[in-house]
C-alpha cells in the first residue's frame, strides 16, 4: 500500500468533490484526509487529498480523475519508508482493538501493516506485536506517540522499540 | 588520608574488607587510616579503627558497638574524606543528605554510594562542594562497579553526550533475561530471585523502575548538564510483562529489557524492545550502558551493577581519584 497526496483544483460550486471521490472509491482507495486550501483560492479552490491506495492503482486513479475534467495539479506517491514494531500488553481485544489501531491509521502518514496477538486465556492480558509503517522516521515517532496516548487511556502497556529502524 | 565510613551495610562492609588489604590499597591511596566507622545504631572511633573487629562485631550482633552518632563524629572527629554509604531514600535523601552537607561544610571530601542525596539535591551539593573546595564523588551510585561517571567526565572529556541508554538495574535484567530463556511467568521468576537474594523482599523499588529512574536523574544532572528531578522521569516497570511477550518479540528479532534513557528530548525508564544484536541485550544481573557522543561516537560499557565488593571497587576508585588530585593527601 502507498499513501498518495493529490492536489486537485475544483470549481467553487456544489458537486465538484464527488468527481474526485468517485474514482477513489472505484480504485479501492481509502481517503485519509481532505483539506480545502481556501486561502489559495483563485477562480478555483485547491484541495489536498490524502489517499491510501494500492501502488498499482495510483496511475489509473489520476487518469480517471482527469477524465472527469478535474485539474490534477500535483500528486506524489509517498511510500511507507520507516517501519518498526511496538508491543502492546493488556486487555487489547476488549478495549476496541479497531479503535486502537485507528489511532495510527488515522494519522494519514502511518498505518498498522501487521499484527500478531497472543491470547493465552480469557480474562488474562493479551500480548500483541504491532508493526507500523510510516512515511518517515519523524512520522513513525508521531504515530507511536498517538498509539501510546490511546493505550494509556485504555490501560494498555506499550513497549516501544529502543531504536526506530 | 583519614577516612570516616558512614553506613556499614553490604557496601560499607565491602569497602572495609577491601581497605583491609593495606599493601594493595596503599599503592593507590598512600598512607591511610580509617578513623571512624558508624552505622545507624553505633560506631567505632579511634586513630586507626580495627576493621576486622568492626566486621566481626557487626556480623555477630547485626550492629556496631554503642558510640558516637554519625553527626557527632562529623562534629568532633578529624577526617579528610567521608564515605557516605547509608541506605538510599529518594524522597528525602536522608540521612545521607544531612551527612553529606555537614561533611562538605566542614571541608571534608565525600565519596558516596547513596543515590538519595544526589537525586534530591544534586545542584545544591555540587555548589557546596565547589564553594568549600572539596570533592563530591559518586561513581558507585550508577552502574555499581561499571565505570560511568569518571569515564564520561574524564575519559570522554570534551565530548558532547547526546544520549545515554542503559540497563541500570540488575534485578530487572535478571528477571527479564530468565523470562526470555525459560518462558516462565514474571511471578515465578521473581519468587526465585527473592530466594536467591537477587531481588529484595520488597521488590517494588527495583521492578517498578524507581531505582533505574533515580540513577537516570543522577546521570542527567551530573554528566549531561541537565537540571531534572525524579518527578520529571517517565517511569514504567516490568511487572506487566507476559511470558508470551518474549516469544512474539523474538519473531521480529527482539527481546525485552528495562532501559533507562536520557537525551535532550527523552527522560524515561521502561521496558523496551531491544534488537538481539544490540549490545544492550545483556543477560543475568549485568548492567550495561551505551553512551552516544559527538566526537567519540558510541561507547559501550558493561559490568556488574551491584554487589558488596563490586560497589566497593567504585568507592575505592573515587578515593584514589581524590588522592591523585589533592596535593595534601
Amino acid at each position: 500500500m502507498a499513501i498518495v497526496t493529490l492536489v486537485v483544483e475544483l470549481k467553487d460550486k456544489p458537486g465538484q468533490l464527488a468527481k474526485v471521490i468517485e474514482p477513489v472509491s472505484k480504485h479501492r482507495g481509502n481517503i485519509l484526509s481532505i483539506i480545502h486550501q481556501r486561502e489559495k483560492k483563485t477562480d478555483r479552490v485547491p484541495v489536498e487529498i490524502s489517499i491510501e491506495i494500492d501502488e498499482k492503482n495510483v496511475q489509473k486513479l489520476v487518469e480517471s480523475i482527469r477524465a472527469q475534467g478535474v485539474v490534477v495539479k500535483s500528486y506524489n506517491e509517498v511510500r511507507l519508508t520507516a517501519t518498526t514494531s511496538v508491543m502492546l500488553i493488556g486487555h487489547i481485544i476488549h478495549t476496541d482493538l479497531a479503535n486502537t489501531i485507528d489511532a495510527v491509521d488515522r494519522t494519514g502518514f502511518a498505518e498498522v501493516v501487521e499484527m500478531h496477538i497472543s491470547m493465552p486465556c480469557l480474562d488474562k492480558p493479551s500480548t500483541a506485536m504491532v508493526t507500523i509503517s510510516a512515511t518517515g522516521e519523524e512520522e513513525l515517532k508521531k504515530a507511536i506517540g498517538s498509539l501510546k496516548n490511546i493505550c494509556k487511556k485504555k490501560g494498555i502497556a506499550v513497549i516501544e522499540p529502543l531504536e526506530v529502524e | 588520608m583519614k577516612i570516616a565510613i558512614f553506613g556499614f551495610g553490604a557496601v560499607g562492609r565491602g569497602v572495609a574488607k577491601v581497605l583491609m588489604d593495606r599493601e594493595r590499597m596503599s599503592r593507590v591511596l598512600g598512607d591511610y587510616s580509617v578513623v571512624a566507622v558508624a552505622d545507624s545504631r553505633g560506631s567505632m572511633v579511634s586513630d586507626s579503627v580495627d576493621l576486622r573487629k568492626a566486621l566481626e562485631f557487626k556480623e555477630k550482633t547485626g550492629r556496631l558497638p554503642e558510640g558516637m552518632s554519625v553527626e557527632e563524629i562529623i562534629e568532633n572527629v578529624d577526617f579528610d574524606v567521608a564515605l557516605e554509604l547509608t541506605p538510599t531514600n529518594i524522597e528525602t535523601g536522608e540521612p545521607g543528605l544531612t551527612h553529606i552537607k555537614k561533611c562538605l561544610e566542614k571541608g571534608a571530601h565525600v565519596v558516596t554510594s547513596n543515590k538519595g542525596p544526589l537525586v534530591v539535591a544534586y545542584r545544591e551539593l555540587e555548589r557546596l562542594a565547589r564553594k568549600k573546595g572539596v570533592r563530591l564523588m559518586f561513581e558507585a551510585t550508577v552502574g555499581g562497579a561499571m565505570p560511568v561517571i569518571k569515564l564520561i567526565r574524564r575519559n570522554l572529556a570534551g565530548n558532547r553526550i547526546e544520549s545515554i541508554k542503559g540497563i541500570l538495574n540488575g534485578t530487572c535484567n535478571y528477571i527479564l533475561s530468565r523470562m526470555e530463556r525459560e518462558k516462565l511467568s514474571y511471578r515465578q521468576i521473581l519468587a526465585e530471585a527473592k530466594e536467591l537474594g537477587i531481588a529484595e523482599a520488597n521488590e517494588s523499588y527495583d521492578v517498578e523502575g524507581i531505582d533505574s529512574a533515580a540513577k537516570l536523574v543522577i546521570l542527567a544532572n551530573a554528566v549531561m548538564g541537565m537540571d531534572v528531578k525524579f518527578e520529571d522521569v517517565e517511569v514504567n516497570g516490568i511487572t506487566e510483562i507476559t511470558p508470551e511477550a518474549f516469544e512474539i518479540a523474538l519473531e521480529k528479532g527482539y527481546t525485552i529489557r528495562l532501559i533507562a534513557e536520557v537525551s535532550e528530548s527523552e527522560l524515561k525508564v521502561g521496558p523496551r524492545l531491544v534488537s538481539l544484536n544490540n549490545p544492550l541485550c545483556v543477560h543475568g544481573t549485568l548492567n550495561a550502558m551505551l553512551i552516544q557522543t559527538d566526537l567519540a561516537g558510541e561507547v559501550f560499557v558493561i559490568g556488574r551493577g551491584a554487589g558488596s565488593v563490586e560497589t566497593a571497587s567504585a568507592v575505592i576508585s573515587d578515593l584514589a581519584d581524590i588522592r591523585a588530585c589533592s596535593d595534601d593527601l
